[in-house]
């Protein structure tokens, strides 16, 4: 490239706290050009995104503006310096017009009152300009998400855009709506603004964009232009990763250990379709794919923790229809929520009144007994070696490996046979991870069956005895004793068939 | 922010600030009602006192539960005045068959415990199973309650057979060594609510619904029944507090009851109950109670103040419960 960057980031890293997250990246957006960000979940594309656009200052390195070093004090110095961001979700006044939106913050005057016509007309502008045939004085409530899309687009217009950072715009597409999404952006190229996306659909990648960064943990693992690389090398440079000795030994489940848990024709509406699955006594399963493919509602629908509906489900030779939570845990299917914080655990309260919420029966009749929960939190402290200066601390106030814990020791109470845990480790250090998946592990080795449902692809190979793999709210494909690894799960998740492509291999 | 922020207070710090306000508060306005009148502490004004934060007492142990299980109601005053008159006109008009005598005054409660347990089975209905929110469905059933008690004493007032007031009478004035029975009554709704609250399935549900209705459903908790079963509580609460209430004067009409939701929703709050749910002590709400009336009392016996100015010392009181409240989140 001949010409210089509109925007680049020089050697940035960022730290919250004492965790650095992004080490050194290395990023520069020309006039005129496609720019992909690809990673897995949390390799750090957000947070990128987030410097480029101002929203975040980097704690070392610079964000450079036409070759000059800029501070952005504000999310507005961003904006007023050209850098648009369109959120996944979008930002929008849903009770506002589309003018009123596109105008929101910055509205025309003319004396003391507003230009309406001024504004009026220059919406209508916009619009045209992205081709999108909706009223200025349309709600955007009334819009669909691809007319939402483009109102965001205009709105980027208005503010005379010359650098647009869209996060996953076409997530909630349809495939005809990405179709005029990417013809949009096209014409956005072609009149020279530098545009930068995040995808997980790298077929979208492949086809848009004329350059391809790839990020992993944090890092820039590859730059370059998109043209010379196939779909799977994306997908191999994205995973590609060692996976240590932090796992437990995987024991051999036997073939003919007994089917525990026999899902057919499982559905959650708007979210899965058709979910079948087995499993075997002593097993951890895994579940892969990416946010939003429906993983986490399938198993909270198994558990009654939301609508579904089953051709028929089989726990330990019984077909069980759960019409509440209480009815999945009584028969001894236990579901562990990915979100700790808002689902998991009262976070003004303290340990023992979280630990026995949802076993209060176990603990007396009529008035509970509270020596009998005090020694049930003793002996979970001891269990599962929760770490807090004092017993009566607030939950809210321990830190996110004690918590997972506690709320492991809460779902233990329960006494699960089959037990599903979501994200069971997610923002917590590598120490308590260890002990997360021993725990697991000898829990199956016990004799109960587990399923994980994972973003972490290490996790997923070195925890799971066999991997079911979702897409769209359908599992897409199962990968069992070395056909596991992360390519094969990348390209599952993906759409990609499980094997790499011929010319490839 | 500058660099000498003060560090968190660590170590022991019980009992907090939220346990001893309201206490202390209580302390120092019986102090200064022993200070400003002789016969503030005799036994006849203690028990006219008690006897007067009944109602709104035996009311606020049930708003206690329906406010920390994340809800709220404002038609206990105007439900408080429906059921008063509806068991006036029952027991009239039962008086002709059954004549004055143990069974009529049965039947006269039996009437206000089911009208409440109905009254707060709607509201609750309505909040749980239609999802709507519980400011608007109480504020439309405290319209339409205090319309029905206007419309049934025909714009004036219900008044109860003389014959059986004077037989009913004895409900609210007489009682037990010396103790009247809305004092008895009041004293064992607090006992049975605050075993509730703070030692049942059943009180940690309703805290674990008001903290956080997704932890507390995916804990199993059945979070649609436990609102429910508030409403429906504090509706009965209501119907016992009526029962006590209608042979005081013997009558209701369409000013019966105006603003008792305002302050037992107060005496909650005072007592430490957090507004949007999730933290909740029935002996604080006791506590509210007594301050709200102890307040009036002493203006009454003294000259200091105006008693007119009763209500702005009220909100004064009301507002600096919440600032200590919002200051216990902040220290944590």
């Amino acid at each position: 490239m001949t010409q210089p960057p509109v925007l680049a980031l020089n050697n940035v890293s960022k730290s919250f706290g004492p965790i650095e997250v992004l080490h050194n990246i290395d990023l520069a957006l020309q006039a005129g050009s496609v720019h992909a960000l690809i990673g897995e979940n949390g390799a750090g594309k957000s947070t990128t995104m987030k410097i480029l656009a101002g929203y975040q200052p980097p704690s070392a390195g610079q964000v450079r503006l036409d070759k000059q070093i800029v501070t952005f004090g504000s999310l507005q110095d961003g904006e007023a310096a050209g850098i648009v961001m369109i959120h996944q979700e979008f930002n929008l006044a849903e009770q506002l017009t589309v003018e009123q939106n596109i105008f929101l913050g910055r509205e025309l005057k003319r004396g003391l009152l507003l230009d309406k016509s001024e504004m009026r007309r220059l919406t209508r502008d916009y619009l045209s300009r992205v081709a999108c045939d909706v009223s200025p004085d349309a709600l955007v409530s009334s819009l669909s998400n691809s007319e939402k899309q483009m109102v965001e687009i205009a709105k980027a217009l208005s503010r005379e855009a010359r650098v647009l950072i869209m996060d996953e715009p076409t997530a909630v597409l349809t495939n005809r709506e990405t179709e005029v999404l990417f013809e949009q952006v096209a014409a956005l190229r072609d009149a020279g603004t530098a545009i930068l996306l995040t995808s997980h659909k790298l077929d979208e990648v492949a086809a848009h964009s004329d350059q391809v960064t790839i990020m992993r943990d944090g890092a820039v693992v590859h730059a370059g232009p998109t043209a010379a690389m196939t779909e799977d090398e994306m997908a191999i440079a994205m995973v590609g990763r060692d996976v240590s000795a932090l796992y437990p030994a995987k024991p051999d489940v036997p073939v003919d250990a007994p089917v525990v848990l026999k899902v057919e024709g499982l559905s959650v509406p708007g979210f899965a379709e058709n979910v079948s699955f087995e499993l075997r006594q002593g097993e951890i399963l895994g579940i892969g794919g990416l946010i939003g493919s429906g993983r986490t509602e399938v198993m909270e629908g198994l558990a009654a923790l939301r609508p579904a509906s089953a051709a028929r489900v089989t726990l330990f030779d019984r077909e069980v229809r759960f019409k509440r939570p209480g009815d999945a845990q009584q028969a001894g299917l236990c579901y562990l929520t990915e979100d700790r914080k808002l689902r998991g655990l009262l976070l003004e309260r303290g340990m023992r009144e979280n630990l026995t919420l949802a076993n209060l029966h176990k603990f007396g009749g009529m008035l509970i007994n509270r020596a009998a929960e005090e020694a049930a939190l003793t002996a979970a402290i001891a269990e599962f070696d929760i770490r807090t200066g004092t017993r009566g601390v607030k939950v809210g106030n321990m830190s996110g490996g004690n918590q997972q814990k506690l709320l492991l020791a809460k779902v233990m109470l329960s006494e699960p046979r089959v037990l599903i845990v979501d994200e069971p480790t997610r923002g917590i250090d590598i120490g308590t991870k260890q002990q997360i998946y021993a725990f697991l592990r000898n829990l199956a080795d016990a004799g109960h069956a587990i399923i994980v449902i994972t973003s972490e692809m290490p996790e997923l190979i070195g925890l799971a005895d066999r991997v079911l793999v979702m897409r769209s709210g359908r599992i897409s494909g199962a990968l069992e004793d070395s056909d596991i690894n992360e390519g094969a799960i990348v390209r599952l998740s993906m759409g990609l068939p499980a094997e790499q492509t011929p010319e490839m291999a | 922010m500058t660099d000498t922020t003060t560090s968190p207070t660590t170590g022991l710090r019980f009992p907090s600030m939220s346990v001893l306000g309201p206490i202390v508060a209580l302390l120092v306005l019986l102090a200064i009602g022993a200070m400003m009148n002789a016969n503030f502490l005799s036994a006849a004004n203690i028990t006219n006192v008690l006897a007067r934060s009944a109602f709104i007492g035996i009311i606020a142990v049930g708003m206690t539960f329906v406010i920390t299980a994340g809800g709220l109601d404002l038609s206990v005053g105007s439900m408080a005045a429906f059921i008063a008159g509806l068991m006036i006109l029952v027991m009239n008009a039962a008086l002709p068959s059954m004549g004055i005598g143990i069974p009529i005054i049965l039947l006269g409660m039996v009437t206000a415990i089911v009208a409440g347990l109905l009254a707060g089975l709607l509201n609750g209905f309505l909040i749980t199973t239609l999802g709507i929110e519980a400011f608007i469905v109480t504020l439309g059933s405290m319209g339409i309650y205090r319309s029905l008690v206007t419309w049934l004493a025909d714009g004036g007032t219900l008044s109860l057979d003389f014959g059986l007031r004077s037989f009913y009478r004895p409900v609210y004035f007489d009682g037990i060594l010396g103790v009247s029975w809305p004092i008895i009554v009041f004293f064992l709704v607090v006992i049975i609510g605050e075993i509730i609250m703070s030692r049942s399935a059943y009180g940690r549900h309703c805290a674990a619904t008001g903290s956080n209705e997704h932890v507390a459903h995916y804990s199993n908790v059945n979070v649609k029944r436990t609102r429910l079963i508030s409403y429906a509580a504090l509706g009965i609460l209501v119907g016992v507090a009526t029962i006590m209430y209608v042979p005081r004067l013997g009558s209701a009409s369409a000013s019966t009851g105006v603003l008792w939701e305002l302050e037992a929703i107060a005496a909650v709050i005072i007592g430490g109950t957090v507004l949007k749910g999730g933290f909740g002590r029935v002996w604080g709400t006791v506590i509210g109670v007594l301050i709200l009336s102890l307040i009036g009392n002493i203006l009454n016996l003294t000259d200091f103040v105006s008693p007119y100015l009763n209500g702005a010392i009220q909100g004064v009181i009301i507002i600096l419960a919440v600032i200590l409240q919002r200051e216990r989140k902040a220290v944590s």
